[in-house]
């Protein structure tokens, strides 16, 4: 497989703005008073979507708007799977290889992104845009092949979406979804 | 067979998603009926008469399920929603939040009407967030008009509605990690009892439901238990979401009748419309990943040669020899040309990957079977590998915490079961099995 290129992101830059930390005490609100570690999920994907990835700068900082143990928040962090935990690459690319996908094509699709990007699954291309990742059932499988990224789905998936798709992501035309 | 709509008979309806169109079209007229001239009681006692069952995947009678719920004085009670929609091949619930938003909105009141809970929440799958976000606007509206908050409608039932995100785990769809997840902790299922009725959310009374089961709550109120119940067959009464993929000429999420023969659902037109590119059924798992997979010869009858029905009885029929289930109504289909072995190594590799790794059984046992299957799918397998199988799955079967690893097991015995000389050619034809399915050959993208 090709070598693995990772983006390097210092951990000083992981740094929580007040805005983003008034987001987060937002979150806490949803619930009863003393259960707000119930928003730690919500937290986290508010954190993952400003700077990509979970440093530990970071899970530190949500354990103290949490008042938990930073521990608390890692063991969290890592059971799930939308949480990355290392630095990524801009985009990140998670294809559903799920069986009912499979039946459709995504085998054959994961290998074609793979080519077209000329990375192996799992790695980040050396211009830090795009990293591959497979990802089990994302729920969308009457319309597979499909991949998600940035809290969008694209779905029916050929060849020739894959190729006009990155194109858009290179020039930045698609936003990311909700958050 | 006629073709009544309940959940989505409004669906074409031009911003249905909104509150206007939707509240224009009968919406909150449930809720309305249900405060100003039902108690809670006589709501669950609808819910019982219409003969739901949770549509979760369990099929467990709803309005049962709801007067479990302990209520003890001074402790809050909540009903907290499933939209977790995770399993293999379903996605049903995701097609109904986004289309018909307000319709879960309405029956997450309605259904806390009849359960006393103050606060509900709805806890949805991490990748759904755009349906969160139409969930959330849902939600605005409906605080905006006075279908949330305090008093509404006049009848001094206060009400709120939170909803979250989940994190990517197919565990947390197993009601009890489920809260666990909900309660910002690892989703790892616990240990029942207690169960979630009598210590839930905080250790709450809870009731754990399904999406599209608190919907159908709104036409149920609406039209009354009875109503609902004169729809589809014996026990398996009103409509069902029904999600169909693989290789189909129309895939997509269709509201049947129960009772619809699993026939007209495959081949006819006001459904998927047959096998895609006109090729042939080879097998079918009509409930979602985790319960049997059927040969063709036992999808459209049963080994008795009865038409086989879209029912929890009809698919069911002939127990695990020769029957599934209807679980979440996650129907895959397969044609002539895919391979079980290879099928089934994915779905086994699913639920490896899904376990929380709480108990040894699943955690080891469905890992073996991943590397074991795999083996035999890239043609280093051995004939006694087979067998091996079959004791990896007794050791997990009824020895685990939750049901994920019966889910696990159940498909590969079945695989086995039915298309044994499929895993047999596997090993007796090695080379092939290398390049090509069960003779099957793939075309590769890349040259
Ligand atoms: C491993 C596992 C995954 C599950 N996933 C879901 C799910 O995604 N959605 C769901 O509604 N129920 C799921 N269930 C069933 C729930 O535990 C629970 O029975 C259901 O939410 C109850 O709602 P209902 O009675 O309305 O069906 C799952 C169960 C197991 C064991
Ligand atoms: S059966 Fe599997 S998923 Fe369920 S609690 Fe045990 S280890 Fe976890």
């Amino acid at each position: 497989m090709k070598e693995s290129k990772k983006v390097v992101t210092t951990e000083g830059t992981t740094q929580f703005s007040a805005e983003l930390i008034a987001k987060m005490e937002e979150a806490k609100n949803c619930f009863p008073e003393g259960k707000e570690k119930s928003a730690i999920l919500k937290i986290l994907h508010l954190a993952q979507a400003e700077f990509g990835w979970l440093s530990v700068h970071s899970m530190d900082q949500i354990a103290e708007i949490l008042r938990v143990e930073p521990i608390e928040v890692y063991e969290v962090a890592t059971f799930y799977t939308m949480f990355h935990l290392e630095p990524v690459g801009k985009y990140v690319f998670e294809v559903c290889r799920t069986g009912p996908c499979m039946l459709v094509g995504s085998d054959q699709l994961i290998e074609y992104i793979g080519h077209k990007l000329n990375i192996g699954i799992g790695e980040t291309t050396k211009d830090g845009l795009f990293t591959l990742k497979t990802a089990e059932c994302l729920g969308g499988c009457g319309y597979g092949p499909l991949l998600q990224c940035r809290h969008r789905f694209h779905e029916h998936l050929t060849p020739e979406k894959i190729d006009s798709l990155i194109e858009q992501y290179q020039r930045g035309e698609i936003k990311p979804g909700a958050l | 067979m006629t073709n009544r709509k309940l959940l989505l008979e409004h669906l074409d309806v031009p911003g249905i998603q909104g509150i206007d169109a939707y509240v224009k079209h009968g919406g909150y007229a449930s809720l309305k009926k249900a405060l100003q001239k039902m108690s809670p009681d006589e709501v669950v006692e609808e819910v019982k008469k219409s003969g739901l069952r949770g549509r979760g995947g369990a099929g467990f009678p709803t309005g049962l399920k709801w007067s479990f719920l302990a209520k003890p004085e001074g402790i809050p009670r909540y009903l907290v929603c499933n939209a977790d929609e995770s399993e293999p091949g379903t996605f049903k619930d995701r097609y109904l939040m986004e289309k018909i938003p307000h319709l879960l909105v309405e029956g997450m009141i309605l259904s806390s009407y009849a359960l006393g809970a103050k606060t509900s929440y709805i806890y949805i799958r991490g990748e759904f967030m755009y349906v969160l976000e139409i969930l959330q606007n849902a939600i605005n509206e409906a605080y905006a008009k006075g279908y949330l908050g305090k008093n509404i409608f006049g009848s001094g039932f206060d009400h709120d509605l939170v909803i979250t995100p989940g994190g990517g785990a197919y565990i947390c769809g197993e009601e009890t990690a489920l809260l666990e997840s909900l309660e910002g902790k690892r989703g790892n299922p616990r240990i029942k009892p207690p169960f979630p009725a009598v210590k839930g959310l905080w250790a709450s009374p809870t009731v754990v439901n399904n999406v599209e089961s608190i919907a159908a709550v709104v036409p149920i109120v609406r039209d009354g238990g009875d109503a609902y119940a004169s729809i589809g067959i014996g026990k398996s009464t009103g409509t069902k979401l029904v999600s169909a993929c693989g290789n189909l000429e129309r895939p997509g999420v269709y509201e049947i009748e129960l009772g619809l023969s699993v026939e007209e659902f495959i081949y006819g037109d006001n459904y998927c419309r047959g096998i895609a590119k006109g090729k042939k059924l080879k097998a079918c798992v009509p409930g979602g990943s985790s319960v049997p997979i059927l040969p063709h010869h036992l999808v459209t009858k049963t080994a008795a040669g009865e038409q086989r029905l879209m029912t929890y009885e009809s698919l069911a029929d002939g127990g695990f020899q020769s029957g599934s289930m209807l679980g979440s109504g996650g129907f895959i289909v397969f044609d002539e040309d895919q391979c079980i072995v290879r099928n089934t190594w994915n779905f086994t590799r699913f639920y490896a990957h899904e376990s929380c790794g709480q108990c040894s059984p699943c955690r080891e046992g469905t890992g073996w079977m991943e590397k074991v299957l795999h083996r035999l799918e890239t043609g280093k397998g051995h004939l006694r590998d087979i067998d091996l199988l079959a004791d990896i799955n007794k050791k997990i079967e009824g020895n685990t915490i939750c049901p994920l690893g019966d889910a696990a097991a159940w498909p590969v015995a079945a695989a086995i079961r039915h298309f044994r000389d499929e895993f047999e050619w596997h090993v007796t034809h090695p080379e092939e099995a290398q390049i090509r399915n069960y003779g099957l050959i793939q075309q590769p993208l890349v040259a």
